[in-house]
């Protein structure tokens, strides 16, 4: 129970006038296609199952369309489930009365929004402070406590601003800081930096990987972008019309795709950037050649072999120890997609 | 053939049954509750009288001076406070100093009850979608029925003076404010109302904090409709009794006396213009954190 922070079992969300008397025909074994043509019902999610390990960033990833948003907001419970669990250190959210449930989302789960949901009649330090303010914490003190968030995270000197005039880079910024004020071990963040552009959404990123670093969040992150996902994720879940096609850490999802909407997924990425020796590396105690860490990407693994003029290098732990061995050969074989992918190519 | 060239109306003498029975019913019920309506109204009544003559007893320079000073606490803008001042002189000039003052002891009071009703009211209906289907009609009915006809109950109930002039101005002015209450409150950003819920926000933070400040501008947006829709009732309501700029255009009316008429119709102009400009400017002042600097 501990390696679980928080835990969704057999979710269903069914959209639409009379959404139990569909989860009859969702459980009969009808098709979302065939529930809306059929029933009129959207069915938004099917029997998602996934656990979220402690202080570890869960991406979420799926197309638009493919019920992520509404995922994200049955942890916090801005969405209520037609059927199913959602657990959160051994509490059922789904069981809270109202006021439990504004305790733990003032407390346990603070949530950064795409489009920021900043309030616009409140300074950048006062939105920062919303969360604190809502708890019945005095205005006054609510600021002064939140101050280092707004430092934390850049925007010191803007306390007095407006949202409207900022940047969308700092408005997400401001957003972040104030989900962060709270104090809360889980953080939701729905596709947070996806209304940015590249270069703010890279830096913001490496905002979030920093903070990571230092506070150790649970932190459940939604996206569209598969750059993002393997980025910033630690596990992956991939969501495909209301239904989790397969989890894992990104190493794995690269390395096995399910299936040929994952391969297609992942075709244009740069696997050598990517893919990290550990992945590919054969166990052994013992081996020669250029040493490095098991999270070397291929790419450096590759320069480092190349350089060293050897076929094979050592690769070590976290402690220093070799654990495994890498050769040219597996490298090179792993930069390649996999079959099944090469097979879609075929026909183009 | 018959059937077709004439409507089938319902017979002339059940016809009068009918409307007499109405009437009947009402005068029973005014003669029963008339004089428990009048004392429930009688504070309303005391503070109009009061206020009136608050207006009318003060020197002059004073009203001038708060006259100036509200305009300035609202529009900020000097040629404002000067084009109100000036236009209240002008109408003191010519003589209609008490009469100004008479109207614009009942249309504050008028605004004040409005307002008074008519925030939590839209608050209400922004709330619940069974309501504001409920209250919707009422308004309709509220704006467009003529004026006369909700005076006849009324003065049957109240008889002729202040709180029933009051009451019908009321009727006329109320609903913009409802109306735009209501909208401001459901046009709120639903990602900010998310954003609040999420942080775990109850009704009232969720209200006070975000949905009223935010639809403030809708709401003031109101009550400048509400302060020109009770303006324009002026007239209608001296037909029963209540003192002010509309008596003399009544005269004038009934007399054909030109400029009488047109000198108080048009200081019910200035006073319109006064009130919408200086409140405009304090509704955009409201809002001016929506501008950006341009640094997005």
């Amino acid at each position: 129970m501990a390696d679980t922070k928080i835990e969704i079992r057999n979710l269903y969300k069914v959209f639409g006038s009379n959404p139990e008397a569909a989860m009859k025909h969702v459980h009969a074994g009808l098709s979302k296609q065939e529930l809306l043509d059929q029933h009129g019902h959207v069915l938004g999610l099917r029997d998602i199952n996934i656990k979220i390990k402690p202080k570890r960033i869960q991406v979420i990833m799926g197309l638009s369309g493919s019920g992520k948003s509404t995922l994200i907001r049955h942890i916090n419970r801005l969405i209520e489930p037609t059927e199913g669990e959602v657990i959160v250190d051994g509490e059922d959210i789904l069981a809270m009365l109202a006021d439990e449930l504004r305790e733990f989302r003032r407390h346990k789960a603070s949530m950064v929004f795409q489009r920021f949901g900043l309030l616009p009649h409140r300074t950048v330090s006062q939105n920062v402070a919303y969360g604190l303010s809502i708890q019945g914490i005095g205005e006054a003190e609510a600021v002064e406590r939140s101050q280092r968030w707004i430092e934390r995270v850049g925007l010191a000197g803007f306390e007095q601003h407006f949202p409207a005039q900022l940047s969308g880079g700092m408005q997400q910024r401001v957003g972040l800081a104030r989900a962060l004020a709270t104090d809360a071990e889980i953080l939701l963040m729905d596709e947070a930096f996806s209304a940015l552009d590249p270069l703010i959404r890279t830096d913001m990123q490496n905002i979030l990987l920093d903070l990571q670093e230092e506070l150790h969040k649970t932190i459940v992150f939604i996206t569209h972008d598969l750059d993002e996902a393997l980025r910033i994720g630690d596990e992956i879940s991939i969501l495909r019309d209301g239904e989790v096609i397969q989890q894992g850490d990104p190493q794995s999802i690269i390395m096995r795709p399910a299936d040929d909407y994952i391969s297609d997924f992942i075709k244009d990425i740069n696997r050598g950037r990517v893919l990290e020796v550990r992945s590919i590396m054969e166990k052994t105690n013992r081996a020669t050649g250029p040493k490095m860490g098991m999270k070397t990407p291929l790419e450096d693994a590759l320069q480092q072999l190349v350089g060293a003029g050897k076929d094979s290098g050592a690769v070590t732990g976290e402690d220093g120890k070799t654990i495994g061995k890498i050769t040219m050969a597996n490298a090179i074989a792993a930069m390649a997609r996999p079959d099944r992918e090469i097979e879609g190519q075929r026909y183009k | 053939m018959e059937f077709f060239n004439e409507f089938p109306e319902m017979g002339r003498s059940d016809l009068r049954d009918f409307k007499k029975a109405i009437d009947f019913g009402f005068r029973s019920f005014s003669r029963a509750y008339g004089d428990a309506l009048e004392s429930f109204f009688d504070p309303l009544l005391q503070f109009m009288i009061w206020f009136e003559k608050l207006l009318i007893n003060s020197p002059w320079p004073i009203i001038l001076a708060v006259i100036a000073l509200l305009s300035w606490l609202g529009s900020r803008s000097w040629k404002l406070v000067f084009g109100s001042v000036a236009c209240f002189i002008v109408i003191g000039y010519f003589g209609m100093w008490e009469n100004t003052m008479a109207t614009l002891a009942i249309i504050s009071v008028a605004t004040l009850v409005c307002i008074g009703l008519g925030i939590p009211l839209g608050i209400w209906m922004a709330k619940s979608n069974r309501v504001q289907a409920t209250i919707t009609p009422v308004l309709d009915v509220m704006q467009t029925i003529p004026s006369f006809v909700y005076l006849i109950p009324v003065v049957m109930l109240l008889g002729i003076g202040k709180v029933p002039g009051l009451i019908a101005v009321c009727i006329y002015a109320a609903p913009p404010i409802v109306r735009l209450t209501n909208l401001g409150i459901r046009l709120v950003d639903e990602e900010v109302l998310e954003a609040s819920d999420a942080f775990g926000a109850n009704y009232k933070q969720r209200l006070w904090g975000v949905q009223i400040p935010l639809a403030l501008p809708n709401i003031f947006a109101g009550v400048n409709q509400t302060i020109m829709m009770a303006l324009a009732m002026v007239v209608i309501a001296s037909m029963i009794g209540v003192r002010g700029l509309g008596v003399p255009v009544l005269q004038a009316v009934s007399n054909q006396y030109l400029a009488l008429g047109l000198m108080n119709g048009l200081a019910i102009v200035a006073i319109a213009i006064i009130f919408d400009r200086v409140s405009q400017k304090y509704g955009e002042r409201l809002q001016a954190y929506r501008k950006g600097n341009g640094n997005g």
